[in-house]
């Protein structure tokens, strides 16, 4: 670790050996670093890396299970996003929490005033409280309309709002998560302005980043998170991006999976110029890329960098704005869910729960749950208990379910299984096409080495597989090619060789030029 | 001339029951509990106002009664529609039949009769205001009316000032709009719903206490007779704005005073039609506004607070 | 806790919960009020066991309760929240009272399933309505459907003044079908007729359409997870419509029973609220077609008992209502205490 020269003074905040664990999973491992006062730090790592977790901690918003916090050189405890404001720690999430009926002012003021028996209860002074909100935003450069509803506002313009929400209750410490996702280039370049002016006043700012072009250009300090573990520690003006790519990929090889070396066949797939977007925000752009039969694609990328919206325009539930996709040559794009399924395209979705399974539904009903009213499932107008039992019970033990009956509930078995159902019943179609997104998310290492081997084993019949996935390990070790998404682009491609994984770290994080 | 003038009086004193329910439902459903159960609720203000006004001859504990025992029936909705978090839509549901049968048994009991109805209370008088009656049109509409009808007349301007003008207001305001947000910046959404629905509740007492003690002055069991659920249609068709309750209010009124003037003239014009005007229109308008619809968007969502 | 065991529980257990419940609060109100429960509660009982009549009475009640409640079930479970069936009832009854009155040259075979057939038509219609206002437009089927009641309401009290008020026009109903459309009793000695055996079937039909086949099984996974069912193809406003109209069906087929079956005749005021009571009869076995049999016949049961127990021991029968909301409210709660307590 480097040695800095800041030691002396003293720092706005420092969180020491900070542990938290959801289950076995340790997100935070004996996290520590400080943040100045008046610095922009910055908190790179991937997704998983533990940087939202222990800044929610921050936040108040959980709880560690070890380990201390210090603000200002005092140590404090912080149980709701509550006490965090009142000791002026303020945040900014992803997801705004703006009311959208409501004006700026008054999301502003929103909390801050007594609700009975007091002056201020009253809000009839709406145009000096208007006032008053615009010159707290106007004395760090941020353009607000306080009399606008918030939901006429561009997300960039609802962004500054919850900055100004924050500014205005005095906060001194300022937490941005992943703030330039939803931005245009301008926006961000604002968004950076309105940083320099707070830090100049005094605030402190931690700005939680995979992108890499923005950390050289707007931070002081760096802390790279790896694996819930802090990795690295750097001046801004000290490192490069090289360096800090390699610090948040770079990793000993876990993963070792037995692997034939692929024979792709036809190209099965093409996807081109695949444009979405949604109210002005370009979600995918110009996407382009094909897929063979035997062989598995891999999209890396962190995570909200387009690959979502890839998966659900490839599955048909949302509509491109541009673009084809075609499947052995026939465009799917305009067609339903169920005639992209019978085209012989398979889907194992992002989240099991809420889009893959019916939770309700019983092991078996969730196994027919796309083909439920076809035969031999269904036999004069009825459904085939019989025949639906029996395909459950194979699919059960041919995809190892561990379930006492293929009549329970499916909420009741774990994630590993429930992820198996699905798999199970998409592989069984024997598709053309299989689309795997965040396959093994949640799972443990044992139902994640067996879905890798069931992915791969598609491969060698001859499936095309797409993987999209934010776990890099699992990409380089399943991927025969490898795709980096990147704000809705494809910005790299490359093979899967363990030399390129800083290649791709760049990719990922937005440098582009090596 | 005349006909409109005493058609328009009679409009007003049938809103004001309406009035009070409406305003009362706007703002729990403002803060997103929708509660199916306004009927039941107005029921229980009936009879209470109306056993206390024929035991102890005061109208003023009656309807003061009224708005605490219907209260202490929103405490329990909330209770279970907040904490238990129980489907609301249920809930209200069962509050209409526990209402209904509680009010007529009750009713049965306490002046055992079968027969459904029973003996009169004093009314409430009409309450003049000198000069102000005597101007033409509005006056005799405005200016002679009972008690009740004058704080309902005051209770809306000051239900809106509340609602759009005061933190607590806006508090109420977030809440069924975004529950998370609310929580965020510090409120408990957990008290606001409480607070909102017990004040509901207590609203639709008063206006069911208004109909024997003002209207019939006696009690007839189901007497409300759907005034309930009209309410909850004056609350869509206000766009949950306590301003235009009085309107919308004023408008249901005016057809009611209208269909029973045709009814005793015997005229055998449809005033069926007129009757379901209101929900026509209500309809209508929710068709023309969907894309801009004024609903609280975590209107009978559950809130449970998150990791 | 076993799964079998849960199901149990959750179908069996605490729904006679809710009922022991129920009526424990009914018996402190009898008390409180000063009545023997006893002889109360005895006098319901005689008022549903007592002799064939009264039996009989019990299941011509709980008639239009299960055919209202099947229906509900289906919507429900579709996630269609259908607070309508009043509405529905009366279009139907509307409908199969017009038939009824016009095509009088019908033989019975003929005539009376056409009339039925209109009714469900009719109350199919009334609640598609609402279910297409809440595909196309997003409004709130809660809110429509009551809206629709009213509708559906005033207009059956428009026609019984206008177009099909009887011939005497004296009094504000339709002139009586003739026997020909009349729903015969199966026993001489009491009032029930054959249209208990079409709920019946009607309930077990709701049942196989719900659990049995591909119709079914795709409303019930838009009912528990719309998303998964986009995911998987399934077509979910179609659904939605589909359930409203098969709830909405079911109770316009109720009304149209109830004239050619009870009534006789289309009036002001057919329905005493079954179009809401079909609700609790749904949510308290958990919205099962097939359990609203037996839900349908005890408040069936109550109703008709709550008149005896009137009439024997001078207790208001309106107890009865009180009895339904207690079951439900506590229903209800005990339903989400087991769901916040760990089972989920």
């Amino acid at each position: 670790m480097m040695a800095l020269d800041h030691d002396h003074i003293l720092p706005r905040l420092e969180v020491r050996d900070i542990c938290k664990s959801f289950g076995s999973l340790r997100a935070n491992d004996h996290i520590s670093f400080r943040v100045l006062p008046g610095e922009v730090h910055c908190l790179l790592g991937e997704n998983g890396a533990g940087k939202t977790t222990v800044m929610n901690i921050v936040y108040g918003l959980y709880r560690a299970d070890q380990g201390q916090i210090f603000l200002d050189g005092k140590p404090i405890t912080i149980r709701s996003p509550h006490e965090a404001i009142a000791l002026g720690i303020g945040m900014v999430h992803q997801h705004f929490m703006l009311v959208p009926t409501l004006t700026v002012a008054e999301n502003v003021i929103m909390g801050t005033r007594p609700l009975f028996f007091s002056r201020s209860s009253l809000l009839t002074n709406m145009m000096e409280i208007e006032r008053e909100v615009k010159s707290v935003a106007d004395k760090y450069g941020l353009k607000v309309n306080p009399s606008a509803l918030v939901s006429s506002l561009s997300v960039g313009e609802q962004q500054r709002v919850e900055i100004v929400k924050a500014l205005y209750r005095g906060v001194r410490l300022l937490i941005l998560d992943e703030p330039t996702a939803v931005l245009t280039p301008q926006e961000i370049q604002e968004l950076f302005n309105t940083l320099r002016i707070l830090v100049r006043d005094g605030l402190s700012v931690i700005f939680i980043s995979h992108k890499l072009n923005e950390i050289m250009a707007i931070g002081d300090r760096v802390t790279v998170l790896r694996d819930g573990k802090v990795v690295g520690e750097r001046l801004v003006s000290q490192t490069n991006p090289q360096e800090l790519a390699e610090l948040m990929v770079g990793r000993e090889v876990k993963l070792i999976v037995d692997k034939k070396s692929a024979n792709p066949g036809e190209v099965m797939l093409i996807v081109e110029n695949l444009s979405i977007e949604d109210h002005g925000v370009k979600l995918l752009q110009d996407v382009t890329f094909s897929v063979r039969s035997g062989e598995i694609v891999g999209i890396a990328g962190v995570d909200g960098n387009g690959q979502r919206e890839l998966a659900l325009a490839l599955a048909g539930i949302i509509k491109p704005s541009a673009g084809t996709i075609k499947l052995s040559g026939v465009n799917l794009v305009g067609k339903s869910p169920a005639q992209i399924f019978r085209a012989g395209v398979c889907h194992i979705p992002e989240d099991r729960q809420t889009m893959g399974l019916v939770m309700d539904f019983s092991v078996a009903e969730n196994f027919v749950l796309k083909n439920f009213s076809s035969p031999p499932f269904v036999r004069h107008g009825l459904l085939h208990p019989k025949e639906i039992f029996s395909y459950a019970s194979r699919l059960t033990k041919q995809f190892d379910v561990r379930t006492p009956s293929v009549k329970k509930s499916v909420d009741k078995l774990s994630g590993g299984n429930q992820q198996k159902i699905v798999l199970g019943r998409e592989i069984d179609q024997k598709p053309k096409l299989l689309i795997a997104m965040q396959p093994t998310r949640g799972l443990d290492v044992g139902a994640t080495e067996y879905i890798h081997q069931q992915l791969l084993a598609q491969r060698d019949r001859g499936a095309a597989i797409l993987l999209i996935s934010t776990e890099l390990e699992e990409i380089m070790a399943l991927s025969d090619r490898i795709l980096v998404m990147y704000e809705g682009r494809i910005v790299g491609e490359t093979s899967a060789e363990r030399s390129n994984i800083e290649q791709i770290g760049l990719w990922m994080a937005g440098v582009t030029v090596s | 001339m005349e006909l409109v003038g005493s058609l328009l009086q009679a409009a007003l004193r049938m809103a004001t029951p309406l009035i009070y329910a409406a305003i009362g439902e706007t703002y729990s459903e403002r803060a997103g509990l929708l509660n199916l159960g306004i009927e039941g609720l107005m029921l229980i203000g009936a009879l209470t106002a109306y056993t206390i006004a024929f035991f102890y001859q005061s109208i003023l504990l009656g309807v003061l009664g009224a708005a605490v025992i219907a209260g202490f029936f929103g405490l329990l909705f909330a209770f279970t529609t907040v904490t238990l978090k129980a489907n609301q839509v249920i809930i209200g549901t069962a509050l209409n039949l526990i209402g209904l049968g509680m009010t007529s048994y009750v009713h049965r009991m306490l002046f055992n009769t079968l027969a459904g109805s029973s003996g009169n209370v004093k009314v409430l008088p009409i309450i003049r205001v000198p000069i102000l009656k005597d101007i033409p049109l509005i006056g005799p509409v405005l200016f002679e009316q009972n008690l009740l009808v004058y704080i309902a007349l005051l209770l809306v301007p000051i239900a809106g000032f509340v609602l759009f003008k005061t933190s607590l207001g806006l508090a109420l305001r977030a809440v069924g709009e975004h529950p998370k947000a609310t929580a965020t910046a510090g409120l408990s959404v957990t008290r606001l719903r409480y607070g909102a629905m017990i004040f509901a509740a207590m609203m639709a007492g008063i206006g069911g206490a208004y109909l024997p003690v003002a209207h019939a002055n006696t009690f007839v069991e189901n007497m409300v007779a759907g005034r309930g659920f009209i309410a909850l249609a004056i609350v869509v068709f206000a766009r949950w704005n306590p301003i235009n309750v009085l309107w919308a209010s004023l408008l249901f009124g005016f057809t009611f005073a209208l269909q029973f003037r045709l009814q005793i003239a015997n005229l055998r014009v449809a005033y069926q039609f007129l009757q379901i005007l209101p929900y026509v229109v209500t309809l209508l308008t929710m068709v023309v506004l969907r894309g801009q619809t004024a609903q609280p968007k975590a209107l009978a969502v559950p809130y449970t607070e998150q990791v | 806790m076993s799964d079998v065991r849960h199901e149990l529980w959750r179908n069996f257990v605490v729904p006679v919960l809710a009922i022991i419940f129920a009526l424990a609060v009914g018996a402190l109100i009898l008390t409180l009020t000063g009545y023997n429960v006893v002889k109360a509660y005895g006098a319901l009982w005689q008022g549903v066991f007592g002799s064939k009549v009264n039996v009989g009475e019990a299941f011509l009640r709980s008639t239009p309760l299960i055919l209202i409640g099947a229906g509900i079930a289906i919507a429900f479970r579709c996630g269609f929240w259908n607070i309508g069936a009043e509405g529905q009832f009366y279009a139907g009854a509307a409908a199969g009272t017009f038939i009824a009155l016009t095509f009088v040259n019908l033989p019975s075979w003929a005539g009376i399933p056409i009339a039925l057939v209109i009714g469900f038509v009719a109350g199919a219609f009334w609640g598609a309505l609402a279910g297409f206002l809440k595909v196309k437009f997003c409004l709130n089927e809660v809110v429509t459907t009551i809206m629709m009641n009213y509708i559906a309401v005033g207009l059956v009290g428009y026609l019984v003044t206008g177009p099909m008020q009887e011939a005497m026009r004296e009094n504000p109903q339709t002139d009586e079908i003739i026997e020909s459309f009349v729903i015969g009793r199966i026993f001489p000695t009491s009032r029930v007729h054959y249209g208990f055996v079409i709920a019946v079937a009607v309930a077990i039909i709701a049942t196989i359409i719900l659990f049995r086949t591909p119709l079914g099984y795709s409303m019930r996974a838009v009912g528990y997870n719309p998303e998964a069912a986009r995911h998987a193809g399934i077509n979910v406003p179609l659904h939605l419509v589909t359930a409203a109209l098969l709830s909405g069906g079911s109770a316009g087929l109720a009304g149209a029973i109830e004239v050619l079956g009870v009534t006789g005749r289309l009036f002001e005021n057919l329905s005493p609220g079954y179009g809401f009571e079909g609700i609790a009869v749904s949510l308290l076995v958990n919205n099962h077609p097939l359990a609203t049999i037996i839900s349908g016949l005890l408040f069936g049961a109550l109703g008709a008992g709550s008149q005896v127990m009137q009439l024997n021991a001078r207790v208001p029968a309106v107890l009865t209502f009180i009895i339904q909301g207690l079951i439900i409210a506590f229903l209800i709660s005990f339903r989400y205490l087991d769901k916040n307590t760990g089972n989920k």
